[in-house]
């Protein structure tokens, strides 16, 4: 039992096959975290560096709890703290912590391609935890692993990608996982959010959400991340609401048993209202549950660890 | 000197023949076939390719300023290496080449190199800042080429009609570097498949194309002659088309690496010797260039040679410098995919880079013929070779085309009948 990739950097090289590892690896893990002693030993001994290079609390808190969870050792270390700041390359950086014998890296960047780059410097094991506007593939599994824990499958989902698509690292790997494993994305943004070449991606892109909401299974809602465009493209936070947020005249809309999945943090009054956050089809606390799970999940299949609860 | 039994290949005095050609003092002495050695020095020309000495109209020397990536003596060395007889060094350097004094500086460094000719571009406004006209009148009596404030574009229409208006008063080009910064802010790769693949800002075709429709119509308004640098979509390629057909006095340039590479080629790597501006098109785009090179509406060859050290260049890909080396590769990527397969004539070769770019620069012309100046490039087509380290002469080593296997390459070069590259090495 193996993944047929060495690091887990994007879902493109990712088979239905290693998806379906992880989010089957991921279950044992839930139920792991479910228990009143929430620790398995199925890494203890490995060392495991938290390079955050950009700013994060979720993805690091949940990271962290998956590594100790796991009884793994762990280092952290951060934008502020890091060499980076004081010039030394990447590669330098990478090298230095390597040559401390580590087992593998978890890192968050701004800038695309980071964990390659890192992956080019190490005999470590690397974990893309989200590469500026291009990848963010530990979200893509706890996103996939929610939607197979309500509907039992992934074949034949449809699901609706809403928002700032083409600053969006979240959309680059869910669109290619969800393909992967025989559900259809299909895009929606004003044309200022959109990517410019969805056929790369073998997608449709609108402007018209209401005209997809009925159609879909799943309506996933991304932040709107406002420090990561280049400009201003939206006219306001109000008249983006109107448009492509999800209130609940457009919760009316959505077909019986569909859910809501949002990455987070959400904007409330921005992409989602209030009321349709805390709806019951809003899966947003499943999909943090699925986090720690799924990358207890993939840390333990890239590591080779042994002696998994089940 | 006494070349022998080489195939002699000048459009401009219509030769294409096997012939000897006799080199006395600077100057081409006699062609003929079967002439006398007598006491000369001979170089067996069998097999080879004798043309008129290459010129590279957009390269980037780096001196002053930036010696650490290169400076005129390794550029020029890089530039021998390349078979090229002149090359052109765009001003934007530390400080801007924005004066007489700096262009003469540039050029008496290259001359105390005694290989290749450094001929200096000054820039158009001062310091390229797009606000004030440079000296320009003075730096023509300097010997300054041509303008341009390469690096990026005349942001203000104002001030590049200004500048046109200007230079229309004496016989130079303005060289544009086609940029429209408020459509490419932020943009590392070609908007479309590359930026939606590798997440990362688009920097799309109609920065550069919006910006060359504003420029040719300048031209036609100041009838200033305009040289559009480094071309890189198949729509930039139709709208000199479109000029040249209304007369205007409109040329233009492409790169080896528009020509060979495509966005395609830069992958998950996230290869940053890949990184250019403008950036590696679609294939589409490639194959519109290659054409438009073959038909003659692309008049030149030119390198954008741009040295970075390695610490520019290993490093994340958003925050990589722009630009790839190319003085060494370009003769040779040019013989392999285009002239020895058939799909460029050496006739074209020639003109594209030999004939048009002096033209352009409005440098007086070398032909194979007596009495001509002897700037002469000895082509060996079978050559087959490496694209690495030990090749490059350049300080810099960020060459796009690291690894490629070639074949045809430079073997000797004359520049006033001096000896300065000796069987593909620099004397």
């Amino acid at each position: 039992m193996a993944l047929s990739v060495k690091h887990l950097l994007d879902t493109v090289s990712l088979t239905a096959d290693d998806i379906t590892q992880i989010l089957d690896t991921g279950r044992s893990f839930a139920e792991v975290n479910s228990r009143a002693i929430k620790k398995v030993p199925a890494l203890r001994g490995r060392t495991i560096v938290n390079l955050f290079l950009e700013p994060s609390t979720r993805t690091r808190s949940s990271f962290e709890l998956a590594e100790k969870r796991l009884s793994a050792d762990s280092l952290n270390m951060g934008g502020s703290t890091s060499s980076v700041v004081k010039g030394e390359s990447l590669a330098d950086t990478i090298q230095t912590i390597s040559a401390m014998n580590v087992d593998m890296f978890v890192c968050r960047a701004s800038l695309a391609g980071t964990p390659h780059l890192i992956a080019e410097n190490t005999d470590a094991v690397v974990i893309n935890a989200g590469d500026g506007k291009h990848q963010h593939p530990t979200q893509a599994m706890l996103d996939l692993y929610t939607m197979r824990e309500h509907f039992g499958h992934l074949n034949g989902l449809k699901v609706a990608i809403i928002g700032d698509l083409s600053h969006s690292r979240v959309a680059g790997s869910l669109v290619p996982a969800l393909k992967t494993m025989g559900a259809t994305p299909i895009l929606v943004g004003p044309p200022t959010f959109q990517v410019s070449d969805p056929a790369y991606w073998g997608v449709e892109q609108t402007s018209d959400l209401d005209a997809v909401i009925p159609e879909v299974d799943v309506v996933y809602l991304l932040r709107v991340q406002l420090e990561r465009m280049g400009g201003a493209v939206i006219p306001s936070k109000r008249e983006y609401n109107r448009l492509f947020g999800v209130d609940e005249r457009r919760r009316a809309l959505m077909r019986p048993g569909s859910i809501i999945c949002h990455p987070g943090p959400m904007n409330r009054g921005m992409e989602i209202m209030h009321e349709v956050a805390d709806a019951p089809e809003a899966k947003v606390l499943d999909q943090v549950t699925a986090g720690v799970a799924t990358r207890m999940a993939e840390m333990y299949l890239l590591l080779g660890g042994e002696g998994v609860a089940h | 000197m006494l070349i022998r039994n080489v195939r002699s290949i000048d459009p401009q005095v219509g030769l294409d023949d096997v012939l000897d050609v006799r080199i006395v003092g600077k100057r081409i002495a006699e062609v003929g076939a079967g002439l006398s050695a007598g006491d000369d020095e001979m170089l067996d020309g069998t097999g080879k390719v004798l043309v008129p000495g290459l010129v590279d109209m957009h390269v980037h020397f780096r001196e002053p300023g930036f010696e650490y990536k290169e400076d005129i003596a390794s550029g020029v060395r890089a530039a021998t290496k390349g078979g090229f007889s002149d090359v052109a060094t765009m001003p934007n350097t530390d400080p801007v080449t924005d004066t007489g004094t700096s262009v003469r500086y540039q050029i008496d460094r290259g001359i105390e190199e005694k290989k290749t000719r450094v001929r200096p571009i000054g820039a158009l406004t001062r310091g390229e800042k797009g606000e004030a006209l440079a000296e320009i009148g003075d730096m023509i009596e300097a010997g300054a080429v041509g303008f341009s404030d390469d690096g990026h574009g005349v942001q203000s229409a104002g001030m590049m009609r200004t500048c046109m208006a200007y230079v229309s008063q004496f016989d130079r080009a303005v060289i544009a570097h086609s940029e429209v910064d408020s459509l490419t802010k932020n943009g590392v790769v070609n908007e479309g498949r590359a930026s939606t693949r590798l997440g990362m800002f688009g920097w799309p075709a109609l920065g550069e194309e919006l910006e060359i429709m504003r420029d040719i119509e300048l031209c036609r308004l100041t009838g200033c002659p305009l040289h559009v640098a480094h071309i890189s979509t198949a729509r930039s390629l139709e709208l000199v088309r479109a000029a040249k057909a209304d007369g205007l006095p409109v040329t233009c340039e492409v790169t080896p690496h528009h020509l060979f590479l495509t966005e395609d080629d830069i992958t998950d790597a996230y290869e940053t010797n890949l990184k250019m501006n403008p950036p590696l098109r679609t294939p589409d785009d490639a194959v519109a260039l290659i054409e438009g090179l073959v038909d003659g509406s692309i008049d030149c060859i030119v390198t954008d040679h741009a040295p970075h050290a390695k610490h520019e260049k290993d490093c994340e890909f958003e925050i990589a410098a722009f630009g790839t080396i190319g003085l060494e590769t370009s003769l040779p990527l040019v013989l392999t995919n285009l002239v020895l397969p058939g799909r460029l004539s050496w006739q074209r070769l020639v003109e594209a880079m030999a004939i048009s770019p002096r033209r352009i620069l409005r440098l007086d012309p070398v032909k194979i013929e007596a009495g001509s100046r002897a700037d002469l490039t000895l082509v060996d087509p079978r050559a087959t070779f490496t694209v690495d380290l030990d090749y490059l002469e350049s300080k810099s080593t960020n060459s796009a085309f690291l690894g490629a296997e070639l074949t045809g390459r430079p073997a000797d070069l004359f520049v006033s009948g001096r000896h300065v590259l000796v069987c593909g090495e620099v004397a």
